[in-house]
Protein backbone atom coordinates (compact mmCIF):
# COMPACT_ATOMS: atom_id res chain seq x y z
CA UNK A 1 0.00 0.00 0.00
CA UNK A 2 1.58 3.09 -1.23
CA UNK A 3 1.40 6.37 1.44
CA UNK A 4 -1.78 8.33 -0.30
CA UNK A 5 0.39 11.54 0.92
CA UNK A 6 2.60 10.61 -2.28
CA UNK A 7 -0.92 9.82 -4.84
CA UNK A 8 -1.08 12.93 -7.05
CA UNK A 9 -4.31 14.80 -6.81
CA UNK A 10 -7.09 14.56 -9.27
CA UNK A 11 -6.72 17.68 -11.95
CA UNK A 12 -10.80 18.37 -12.62
CA UNK A 13 -11.53 21.37 -10.20
CA UNK A 14 -14.64 20.68 -9.18
CA UNK A 15 -13.83 17.63 -7.73
CA UNK A 16 -10.28 17.91 -6.46
CA UNK A 17 -11.54 17.01 -2.91
CA UNK A 18 -9.66 20.06 -1.59
CA UNK A 19 -11.32 22.26 1.64
CA UNK A 20 -10.71 25.62 2.23
CA UNK A 21 -12.24 26.56 5.04
CA UNK A 22 -11.83 30.93 5.66
CA UNK A 23 -12.61 32.98 8.59
CA UNK A 24 -15.86 30.71 9.64
CA UNK A 25 -17.53 32.07 13.11
CA UNK A 26 -20.62 30.74 14.02
CA UNK A 27 -22.32 32.35 16.38
CA UNK A 28 -26.36 31.42 18.28
CA UNK A 29 -28.53 32.97 20.97
CA UNK A 30 -29.13 31.30 24.07
CA UNK A 31 -30.98 32.30 26.89
CA UNK A 32 -31.12 35.61 25.79
CA UNK A 33 -26.76 35.61 25.12
CA UNK A 34 -24.61 35.51 22.22
CA UNK A 35 -22.45 32.83 22.29
CA UNK A 36 -19.91 32.35 19.93
CA UNK A 37 -19.46 28.45 18.90
CA UNK A 38 -16.38 28.93 16.88
CA UNK A 39 -14.30 32.19 16.48
CA UNK A 40 -12.70 32.72 13.26
CA UNK A 41 -11.69 29.18 12.16
CA UNK A 42 -9.22 29.07 9.30
CA UNK A 43 -7.42 25.77 7.47
CA UNK A 44 -6.94 24.48 3.93
CA UNK A 45 -7.50 20.83 3.33
CA UNK A 46 -4.95 18.79 0.38
CA UNK A 47 -6.90 16.86 -1.69
CA UNK A 48 -6.67 13.01 -0.52
CA UNK A 49 -5.91 13.41 3.23
CA UNK A 50 -6.98 12.06 6.12
CA UNK A 51 -7.50 14.78 8.45
CA UNK A 52 -9.22 14.37 12.03
CA UNK A 53 -10.78 16.85 14.34
CA UNK A 54 -10.52 16.37 17.81
CA UNK A 55 -11.22 18.35 21.02
CA UNK A 56 -13.30 18.91 24.35
CA UNK A 57 -16.81 18.70 23.97
CA UNK A 58 -18.56 21.66 22.61
CA UNK A 59 -15.68 22.70 20.53
CA UNK A 60 -17.75 22.98 17.71
CA UNK A 61 -15.54 20.54 15.59
CA UNK A 62 -18.94 18.40 14.65
CA UNK A 63 -20.58 22.14 14.04
CA UNK A 64 -18.00 22.77 11.68
CA UNK A 65 -18.11 18.90 9.85
CA UNK A 66 -21.95 19.82 9.30
CA UNK A 67 -20.76 23.09 7.80
CA UNK A 68 -18.66 21.47 5.58
CA UNK A 69 -21.74 19.18 4.58
CA UNK A 70 -23.64 22.06 3.27
CA UNK A 71 -26.22 21.37 6.06
CA UNK A 72 -25.61 23.98 8.59
CA UNK A 73 -24.48 27.80 7.11
CA UNK A 74 -21.88 29.94 9.10
CA UNK A 75 -22.22 33.35 10.75
CA UNK A 76 -19.62 34.51 8.61
CA UNK A 77 -16.77 33.24 6.62
CA UNK A 78 -16.67 30.85 3.76
CA UNK A 79 -15.99 27.34 2.99
CA UNK A 80 -15.30 25.98 -0.32
CA UNK A 81 -15.17 22.62 -1.28
CA UNK A 82 -13.35 21.48 -4.19
CA UNK A 83 -12.54 25.55 -5.01
CA UNK A 84 -16.81 25.91 -4.90
CA UNK A 85 -18.61 27.43 -1.88
CA UNK A 86 -20.99 24.73 -0.43
CA UNK A 87 -24.81 25.98 0.71
CA UNK A 88 -26.30 23.42 0.43
CA UNK A 89 -25.65 19.26 0.89
CA UNK A 90 -23.99 18.59 -2.63
CA UNK A 91 -23.65 14.57 -2.59
CA UNK A 92 -21.82 14.58 -5.54
CA UNK A 93 -19.26 16.49 -3.42
CA UNK A 94 -19.50 15.86 -0.04
CA UNK A 95 -20.67 12.05 1.45
CA UNK A 96 -21.48 12.33 5.11
CA UNK A 97 -21.35 9.14 7.82
CA UNK A 98 -22.90 10.14 11.32
CA UNK A 99 -22.53 8.52 14.64
CA UNK A 100 -25.37 6.81 14.39
CA UNK A 101 -25.53 4.86 11.04
CA UNK A 102 -28.98 6.44 10.11
CA UNK A 103 -30.08 4.09 7.78
CA UNK A 104 -33.96 3.40 6.65
CA UNK A 105 -35.03 0.31 8.92
CA UNK A 106 -37.26 -0.34 5.85
CA UNK A 107 -35.28 -0.56 3.19
CA UNK A 108 -32.78 -3.23 2.84
CA UNK A 109 -28.69 -2.30 2.90
CA UNK A 110 -28.72 -2.48 -1.05
CA UNK A 111 -31.34 -0.01 -1.29
CA UNK A 112 -30.49 2.65 1.36
CA UNK A 113 -26.72 2.76 -0.40
CA UNK A 114 -29.01 3.65 -3.52
CA UNK A 115 -31.20 6.05 -1.67
CA UNK A 116 -28.60 8.87 -2.79
CA UNK A 117 -29.44 7.78 -6.32
CA UNK A 118 -32.69 7.19 -5.88
CA UNK A 119 -33.35 10.63 -5.21
CA UNK A 120 -32.12 11.88 -8.03
CA UNK A 121 -33.78 9.77 -10.36
CA UNK A 122 -31.00 7.46 -11.40
CA UNK A 123 -32.50 4.20 -13.29
CA UNK A 124 -33.13 1.02 -11.14
CA UNK A 125 -30.58 -0.78 -13.06
CA UNK A 126 -27.28 1.69 -12.96
CA UNK A 127 -28.25 1.98 -9.08
CA UNK A 128 -28.26 -1.45 -8.28
CA UNK A 129 -24.64 -1.64 -10.26
CA UNK A 130 -23.09 1.41 -7.92
CA UNK A 131 -24.56 -0.16 -4.72
CA UNK A 132 -22.81 -3.16 -5.25
CA UNK A 133 -19.91 -2.00 -6.08
CA UNK A 134 -19.85 0.40 -2.83
CA UNK A 135 -21.08 -2.35 -1.05
CA UNK A 136 -17.89 -4.58 -2.37
CA UNK A 137 -15.59 -1.97 -1.25
CA UNK A 138 -16.96 -1.82 2.23
CA UNK A 139 -16.57 -5.88 2.67
CA UNK A 140 -20.43 -6.77 2.44
CA UNK A 141 -21.01 -8.14 -0.37
CA UNK A 142 -23.93 -10.66 -0.60
CA UNK A 143 -25.42 -8.42 2.47
CA UNK A 144 -27.46 -6.35 0.17
CA UNK A 145 -30.62 -8.17 1.18
CA UNK A 146 -31.08 -7.61 4.93
CA UNK A 147 -32.78 -5.40 6.37
CA UNK A 148 -30.68 -3.15 9.18
CA UNK A 149 -32.37 -4.81 12.16
CA UNK A 150 -30.54 -8.03 10.51
CA UNK A 151 -26.76 -6.44 10.46
CA UNK A 152 -24.44 -6.30 13.63
CA UNK A 153 -23.03 -2.15 14.74
CA UNK A 154 -20.40 -2.33 12.69
CA UNK A 155 -22.02 -3.78 9.66
CA UNK A 156 -24.41 -1.20 10.15
CA UNK A 157 -22.28 1.69 9.82
CA UNK A 158 -20.43 -0.36 7.00
CA UNK A 159 -23.92 0.30 4.90
CA UNK A 160 -23.60 4.13 6.07
CA UNK A 161 -20.19 4.21 4.58
CA UNK A 162 -21.20 2.75 1.51
CA UNK A 163 -23.72 4.64 1.21
CA UNK A 164 -21.68 8.01 1.73
CA UNK A 165 -19.50 6.60 -0.85
CA UNK A 166 -21.98 5.39 -3.86
CA UNK A 167 -21.79 8.87 -5.71
CA UNK A 168 -18.17 8.76 -5.43
CA UNK A 169 -17.71 12.15 -3.84
CA UNK A 170 -14.14 13.42 -3.44
CA UNK A 171 -14.31 14.09 -0.01
CA UNK A 172 -15.84 11.64 3.05
CA UNK A 173 -17.03 13.82 6.28
CA UNK A 174 -17.32 11.67 9.08
CA UNK A 175 -18.84 12.58 12.48
CA UNK A 176 -17.95 10.11 15.35
CA UNK A 177 -18.89 7.05 13.22
CA UNK A 178 -17.15 4.37 15.30
CA UNK A 179 -18.46 6.23 18.58
CA UNK A 180 -21.31 3.92 19.52
CA UNK A 181 -19.31 0.80 18.39
CA UNK A 182 -17.51 -1.38 21.05
CA UNK A 183 -13.45 -1.49 21.26
CA UNK A 184 -12.74 -4.69 19.17
CA UNK A 185 -15.15 -3.49 16.13
CA UNK A 186 -14.03 -0.15 16.64
CA UNK A 187 -10.49 -0.95 15.80
CA UNK A 188 -11.00 -3.41 12.86
CA UNK A 189 -13.64 -0.67 11.83
CA UNK A 190 -10.77 2.03 11.81
CA UNK A 191 -8.61 -0.36 9.88
CA UNK A 192 -11.43 -0.88 7.19
CA UNK A 193 -11.78 2.91 6.94
CA UNK A 194 -8.45 3.24 6.38
CA UNK A 195 -8.12 0.67 3.39
CA UNK A 196 -11.07 1.88 2.00
CA UNK A 197 -9.43 5.54 1.66
CA UNK A 198 -6.36 4.05 0.75
CA UNK A 199 -8.41 2.01 -2.24
CA UNK A 200 -10.69 5.20 -3.55
CA UNK A 201 -8.46 8.24 -2.38
CA UNK A 202 -10.91 10.10 -1.07
CA UNK A 203 -10.34 13.79 1.51
CA UNK A 204 -11.29 12.63 4.85
CA UNK A 205 -12.59 14.40 7.54
CA UNK A 206 -13.06 12.21 10.10
CA UNK A 207 -14.35 14.33 13.74
CA UNK A 208 -13.55 11.91 17.15
CA UNK A 209 -13.04 12.15 20.61
CA UNK A 210 -10.92 8.49 20.61
CA UNK A 211 -7.20 10.31 20.87
CA UNK A 212 -5.66 7.10 19.75
CA UNK A 213 -8.23 6.93 16.82
CA UNK A 214 -6.91 10.25 15.74
CA UNK A 215 -3.29 9.53 15.76
CA UNK A 216 -3.52 5.94 14.53
CA UNK A 217 -5.77 7.24 11.67
CA UNK A 218 -4.73 10.87 10.78
CA UNK A 219 -2.23 12.23 8.34
CA UNK A 220 -3.11 15.50 9.90
CA UNK A 221 -4.83 16.50 13.61
CA UNK A 222 -6.20 19.36 13.72
CA UNK A 223 -7.06 20.08 17.46
CA UNK A 224 -9.54 22.53 18.54
CA UNK A 225 -10.26 24.43 22.03
CA UNK A 226 -13.99 24.99 23.46
CA UNK A 227 -15.97 27.86 23.57
CA UNK A 228 -15.38 29.64 21.53
CA UNK A 229 -14.26 26.65 19.09
CA UNK A 230 -10.75 27.87 17.55
CA UNK A 231 -8.08 25.93 16.14
CA UNK A 232 -5.39 25.28 18.86
CA UNK A 233 -2.96 23.00 17.09
CA UNK A 234 -1.97 21.07 14.19
CA UNK A 235 -0.26 18.06 14.21
CA UNK A 236 1.53 15.93 10.81
CA UNK A 237 1.59 12.83 11.81
CA UNK A 238 4.62 10.93 10.58
CA UNK A 239 3.74 7.53 11.11
CA UNK A 240 4.63 5.60 7.99
CA UNK A 241 0.78 3.61 5.99
CA UNK A 242 0.15 1.44 6.84
CA UNK A 243 -0.35 1.79 9.87
CA UNK A 244 -0.14 -1.26 12.57
CA UNK A 245 -1.11 -2.18 15.90
CA UNK A 246 2.36 -2.36 17.12
CA UNK A 247 2.51 1.35 16.49
CA UNK A 248 0.19 2.24 18.98
CA UNK A 249 3.03 0.82 21.58
CA UNK A 250 5.30 3.66 19.90
CA UNK A 251 7.10 6.90 21.30
CA UNK A 252 6.20 8.68 17.90
CA UNK A 253 2.60 7.79 18.93
CA UNK A 254 2.69 8.32 22.73
CA UNK A 255 4.43 11.37 21.93
CA UNK A 256 1.47 12.43 19.70
CA UNK A 257 -1.02 11.61 21.82
CA UNK A 258 0.21 13.23 25.05
CA UNK A 259 0.68 16.49 23.00
CA UNK A 260 -2.85 16.57 22.16
CA UNK A 261 -3.77 15.55 25.38
CA UNK A 262 -2.23 18.91 27.03
CA UNK A 263 -4.06 20.69 24.70
CA UNK A 264 -7.61 19.23 25.85
CA UNK A 265 -6.67 18.98 29.50
CA UNK A 266 -6.15 22.48 29.67
CA UNK A 267 -9.22 23.64 27.88
CA UNK A 268 -11.19 21.19 29.29
CA UNK B 1 -47.61 -29.37 21.50
CA UNK B 2 -47.03 -26.20 19.43
CA UNK B 3 -49.17 -23.46 20.41
CA UNK B 4 -50.77 -23.08 17.41
CA UNK B 5 -52.11 -26.77 17.72
CA UNK B 6 -53.29 -25.50 21.13
CA UNK B 7 -54.88 -22.38 19.95
CA UNK B 8 -56.98 -24.40 17.39
CA UNK B 9 -57.89 -26.84 19.49
CA UNK B 10 -58.92 -24.47 21.92
CA UNK B 11 -61.20 -22.60 19.21
CA UNK B 12 -62.31 -26.35 18.54
CA UNK B 13 -62.99 -27.30 22.49
CA UNK B 14 -65.27 -24.02 22.52
CA UNK B 15 -66.99 -24.63 19.15
CA UNK B 16 -67.82 -28.39 20.45
CA UNK B 17 -68.96 -26.91 24.19
CA UNK B 18 -71.08 -24.33 22.37
CA UNK B 19 -72.66 -27.34 20.66
CA UNK B 20 -72.95 -29.98 23.02
CA UNK B 21 -74.14 -27.92 26.83
CA UNK B 22 -77.32 -26.79 25.23
CA UNK B 23 -77.95 -29.43 23.78
CA UNK B 24 -77.63 -31.84 27.31
CA UNK B 25 -79.77 -29.03 28.38
CA UNK B 26 -76.92 -27.96 30.66
CA UNK B 27 -77.49 -24.38 29.86
CA UNK B 28 -81.19 -23.26 28.89
CA UNK B 29 -81.45 -22.67 24.88
CA UNK B 30 -83.36 -19.38 25.61
CA UNK B 31 -79.62 -18.01 27.28
CA UNK B 32 -77.52 -19.92 24.93
CA UNK B 33 -79.06 -21.27 21.86
CA UNK B 34 -77.04 -24.52 19.93
CA UNK B 35 -74.62 -23.77 17.34
CA UNK B 36 -76.81 -25.82 14.52
CA UNK B 37 -79.80 -23.74 16.07
CA UNK B 38 -77.87 -20.76 16.06
CA UNK B 39 -76.64 -21.56 12.19
CA UNK B 40 -80.39 -23.05 11.21
CA UNK B 41 -82.02 -19.79 12.03
CA UNK B 42 -79.29 -17.75 10.35
CA UNK B 43 -80.05 -20.38 7.15
CA UNK B 44 -83.89 -19.76 7.98
CA UNK B 45 -83.35 -15.99 7.59
CA UNK B 46 -80.53 -15.77 5.60
CA UNK B 47 -82.04 -12.69 3.20
CA UNK B 48 -83.05 -10.82 5.89
CA UNK B 49 -79.52 -11.49 7.43
CA UNK B 50 -77.66 -10.55 3.65
CA UNK B 51 -80.42 -6.84 3.08
CA UNK B 52 -78.33 -6.02 6.75
CA UNK B 53 -75.08 -7.14 5.90
CA UNK B 54 -74.63 -5.42 2.64
CA UNK B 55 -76.44 -1.60 5.00
CA UNK B 56 -73.75 -2.14 8.22
CA UNK B 57 -71.10 -2.79 5.68
CA UNK B 58 -72.00 -0.03 3.43
CA UNK B 59 -72.18 1.91 7.14
CA UNK B 60 -68.95 0.89 7.85
CA UNK B 61 -67.11 1.32 4.55
CA UNK B 62 -67.75 4.89 4.61
CA UNK B 63 -67.20 5.75 8.60
CA UNK B 64 -64.14 4.15 7.45
CA UNK B 65 -62.72 6.41 4.89
CA UNK B 66 -64.02 8.90 7.26
CA UNK B 67 -62.30 8.20 10.12
CA UNK B 68 -59.05 7.08 8.40
CA UNK B 69 -58.77 9.27 6.56
CA UNK B 70 -59.45 12.10 8.13
CA UNK B 71 -57.66 10.93 10.97
CA UNK B 72 -54.21 10.14 9.61
CA UNK B 73 -54.48 13.24 7.72
CA UNK B 74 -55.43 15.39 10.50
CA UNK B 75 -52.53 13.27 12.23
CA UNK B 76 -50.22 14.37 9.94
CA UNK B 77 -50.92 18.46 10.23
CA UNK B 78 -51.10 18.07 14.36
CA UNK B 79 -47.49 15.66 14.32
CA UNK B 80 -45.94 17.88 12.10
CA UNK B 81 -46.78 21.83 13.01
CA UNK B 82 -45.99 22.42 16.14
CA UNK B 83 -48.45 25.07 17.02
CA UNK B 84 -51.54 22.99 16.22
CA UNK B 85 -50.30 20.25 18.51
CA UNK B 86 -49.74 22.34 21.06
CA UNK B 87 -53.55 23.61 20.97
CA UNK B 88 -55.21 20.24 19.71
CA UNK B 89 -53.86 17.67 21.34
CA UNK B 90 -54.68 17.71 24.74
CA UNK B 91 -58.24 18.58 23.81
CA UNK B 92 -58.06 15.49 22.04
CA UNK B 93 -56.59 13.34 24.01
CA UNK B 94 -59.27 14.07 27.00
CA UNK B 95 -62.06 13.67 24.34
CA UNK B 96 -60.30 10.47 23.64
CA UNK B 97 -61.54 9.33 27.27
CA UNK B 98 -65.09 10.45 27.56
CA UNK B 99 -67.70 7.62 26.22
CA UNK B 100 -68.77 9.51 22.66
CA UNK B 101 -71.40 7.05 22.50
CA UNK B 102 -73.47 9.37 24.85
CA UNK B 103 -73.35 11.78 21.91
CA UNK B 104 -75.23 9.25 20.04
CA UNK B 105 -79.25 10.28 20.48
CA UNK B 106 -78.04 13.79 19.84
CA UNK B 107 -76.56 12.78 15.82
CA UNK B 108 -79.84 11.23 15.54
CA UNK B 109 -81.98 14.18 16.23
CA UNK B 110 -79.57 16.23 14.05
CA UNK B 111 -79.20 13.59 10.85
CA UNK B 112 -82.27 10.85 12.28
CA UNK B 113 -82.28 7.46 12.47
CA UNK B 114 -80.58 6.26 8.85
CA UNK B 115 -77.13 5.13 7.86
CA UNK B 116 -76.13 9.08 7.98
CA UNK B 117 -76.18 9.21 12.41
CA UNK B 118 -74.84 5.56 12.08
CA UNK B 119 -71.50 6.84 9.63
CA UNK B 120 -71.57 9.98 11.92
CA UNK B 121 -71.20 8.46 15.22
CA UNK B 122 -68.73 6.19 14.06
CA UNK B 123 -66.59 8.15 11.89
CA UNK B 124 -65.81 10.08 14.75
CA UNK B 125 -65.79 7.09 17.24
CA UNK B 126 -62.86 5.63 14.44
CA UNK B 127 -61.12 9.01 13.53
CA UNK B 128 -59.35 9.89 17.43
CA UNK B 129 -57.32 7.14 17.71
CA UNK B 130 -55.87 7.16 14.22
CA UNK B 131 -55.22 10.39 14.45
CA UNK B 132 -53.59 10.39 17.87
CA UNK B 133 -51.57 7.35 16.23
CA UNK B 134 -50.91 8.86 12.99
CA UNK B 135 -49.17 12.12 14.97
CA UNK B 136 -47.34 10.06 17.15
CA UNK B 137 -45.78 8.38 14.53
CA UNK B 138 -44.74 11.22 12.28
CA UNK B 139 -43.59 13.00 15.71
CA UNK B 140 -41.68 10.13 16.73
CA UNK B 141 -39.81 9.75 13.55
CA UNK B 142 -35.89 9.93 14.43
CA UNK B 143 -34.59 12.95 13.04
CA UNK B 144 -30.93 11.71 12.15
CA UNK B 145 -32.46 10.23 9.69
CA UNK B 146 -33.92 13.26 8.50
CA UNK B 147 -30.68 14.84 8.61
CA UNK B 148 -29.21 12.22 6.75
CA UNK B 149 -32.06 12.52 3.92
CA UNK B 150 -31.14 15.81 3.92
CA UNK B 151 -27.43 15.15 3.44
CA UNK B 152 -28.00 13.33 0.55
CA UNK B 153 -29.81 16.21 -1.20
CA UNK B 154 -32.97 15.11 -0.49
CA UNK B 155 -35.68 17.97 -1.31
CA UNK B 156 -38.01 18.81 1.10
CA UNK B 157 -40.77 16.76 -0.82
CA UNK B 158 -38.54 13.76 -1.21
CA UNK B 159 -38.07 14.18 2.61
CA UNK B 160 -41.66 13.83 3.24
CA UNK B 161 -42.52 10.65 0.37
CA UNK B 162 -39.52 8.95 1.40
CA UNK B 163 -38.78 8.98 4.91
CA UNK B 164 -41.73 10.79 6.92
CA UNK B 165 -44.29 8.62 5.34
CA UNK B 166 -42.57 4.79 5.46
CA UNK B 167 -41.27 5.63 9.13
CA UNK B 168 -44.56 6.43 10.01
CA UNK B 169 -46.54 3.29 8.47
CA UNK B 170 -45.69 0.98 11.34
CA UNK B 171 -47.41 3.46 13.51
CA UNK B 172 -50.56 4.58 11.25
CA UNK B 173 -51.02 0.65 10.79
CA UNK B 174 -51.60 0.10 14.90
CA UNK B 175 -53.97 3.07 14.75
CA UNK B 176 -55.94 1.93 12.24
CA UNK B 177 -56.37 -1.41 13.44
CA UNK B 178 -57.90 0.11 17.14
CA UNK B 179 -59.48 3.16 14.62
CA UNK B 180 -60.91 0.66 12.25
CA UNK B 181 -62.14 -1.73 15.29
CA UNK B 182 -63.80 0.96 16.58
CA UNK B 183 -65.88 1.78 13.66
CA UNK B 184 -67.26 -1.62 13.47
CA UNK B 185 -67.87 -1.17 16.89
CA UNK B 186 -69.57 2.58 16.56
CA UNK B 187 -71.74 0.94 13.81
CA UNK B 188 -73.29 -1.70 15.39
CA UNK B 189 -73.80 0.02 18.47
CA UNK B 190 -75.86 2.98 16.98
CA UNK B 191 -77.93 0.19 15.10
CA UNK B 192 -78.64 -1.42 18.00
CA UNK B 193 -79.43 2.33 20.00
CA UNK B 194 -81.96 3.77 17.41
CA UNK B 195 -82.07 2.81 14.03
CA UNK B 196 -84.24 0.57 11.27
CA UNK B 197 -81.70 -1.60 9.34
CA UNK B 198 -78.56 -3.33 9.99
CA UNK B 199 -76.96 -6.25 12.11
CA UNK B 200 -76.94 -4.62 14.87
CA UNK B 201 -80.52 -3.56 14.70
CA UNK B 202 -81.38 -7.30 13.77
CA UNK B 203 -79.74 -8.41 17.27
CA UNK B 204 -81.69 -5.94 19.09
CA UNK B 205 -85.32 -6.54 17.87
CA UNK B 206 -84.70 -10.78 17.92
CA UNK B 207 -83.45 -9.96 21.72
CA UNK B 208 -86.80 -7.83 22.19
CA UNK B 209 -88.81 -11.02 20.65
CA UNK B 210 -86.46 -13.71 22.64
CA UNK B 211 -85.01 -15.37 19.36
CA UNK B 212 -82.20 -16.16 21.04
CA UNK B 213 -81.15 -17.90 17.64
CA UNK B 214 -81.45 -15.33 15.62
CA UNK B 215 -79.59 -12.76 17.95
CA UNK B 216 -76.66 -15.20 18.00
CA UNK B 217 -76.61 -15.33 14.25
CA UNK B 218 -76.33 -11.51 14.22
CA UNK B 219 -73.60 -12.01 16.87
CA UNK B 220 -71.70 -14.39 14.50
CA UNK B 221 -72.30 -12.14 11.58
CA UNK B 222 -70.73 -8.62 13.43
CA UNK B 223 -67.76 -11.26 14.37
CA UNK B 224 -66.81 -12.62 11.19
CA UNK B 225 -66.99 -9.05 10.46
CA UNK B 226 -64.25 -8.32 12.40
CA UNK B 227 -62.55 -11.06 12.17
CA UNK B 228 -62.20 -9.98 8.19
CA UNK B 229 -60.99 -6.97 8.90
CA UNK B 230 -58.34 -7.73 11.29
CA UNK B 231 -57.04 -10.07 8.99
CA UNK B 232 -56.90 -7.53 6.76
CA UNK B 233 -54.65 -5.18 8.43
CA UNK B 234 -52.21 -8.25 9.25
CA UNK B 235 -51.93 -8.53 5.36
CA UNK B 236 -50.98 -4.84 4.91
CA UNK B 237 -49.02 -5.08 8.05
CA UNK B 238 -47.25 -7.75 6.81
CA UNK B 239 -46.52 -6.23 3.55
CA UNK B 240 -45.30 -2.91 4.40
CA UNK B 241 -43.56 -3.42 8.24
CA UNK B 242 -41.09 -6.49 7.42
CA UNK B 243 -38.34 -4.21 8.71
CA UNK B 244 -39.64 -3.90 12.38
CA UNK B 245 -37.32 -5.44 14.76
CA UNK B 246 -38.87 -8.61 16.54
CA UNK B 247 -41.74 -8.81 14.14
CA UNK B 248 -42.95 -12.36 12.78
CA UNK B 249 -42.43 -10.93 9.39
CA UNK B 250 -38.97 -9.72 10.28
CA UNK B 251 -37.87 -13.46 11.86
CA UNK B 252 -38.78 -15.07 8.39
CA UNK B 253 -37.10 -12.65 6.52
CA UNK B 254 -34.39 -13.38 8.79
CA UNK B 255 -34.00 -16.83 8.49
CA UNK B 256 -34.68 -16.82 4.35
CA UNK B 257 -32.41 -14.35 4.00
CA UNK B 258 -29.21 -15.63 5.87
CA UNK B 259 -26.33 -15.99 3.10
CA UNK B 260 -24.16 -19.39 5.04
CA UNK B 261 -20.88 -17.72 5.47
CA UNK B 262 -19.89 -14.12 6.65
CA UNK B 263 -20.12 -11.88 9.54
CA UNK B 264 -22.34 -12.66 12.04
CA UNK B 265 -25.61 -10.84 12.33
CA UNK B 266 -27.10 -9.28 15.13
CA UNK B 267 -29.62 -10.61 16.95
CA UNK B 268 -32.52 -9.05 16.15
Amino acid sequence: MQPLANVTPLKLVPRSGAIQVDGVSQTYRSAGQDVVALSDVSFEIKPGRFVVLVGPSGCGKSSLLMMMAGLRRPTSGTILVSGAPIDNPDPDRVGVVFQEPSLFPWLTAEENVEFPLALRGVPRKDRRAKAQDALKLVGLEGFGIRHPHELSGGMKQRVSIARGLVQDPPVLLMDEPFAALDEQTRMTMGDELLRIWAATGKTVIFVTHSLTEAVYLADEVVVMSPRPGRIVDRLEVALPRPRTFEMLSGDTFGSLRDRIWRHIRKSA
Amino acid sequence: MSSTTLRRLIVVTLIVLWEVLPRLGIIPQLFLPSLSSTLAAFWHDAPEYRDALLVTLYEVAVAMVFACGGGILAGAIVGSLPRPRVLIMPMISSLYAIPLVILYPVFTVWLGIGSESKIAFASIYGFLPTMLATAAGIQTIDPQLLLAARSMGATPIQRITRVVIPAAIPTVLSGLRIGGALVIVGVVVSEMLISSAGIGYLISRYRTILESAHVFAGVLLVLALAVAFNLLIRLVERRTAVWQAGSRAGQDAITRETPATGLQPANP
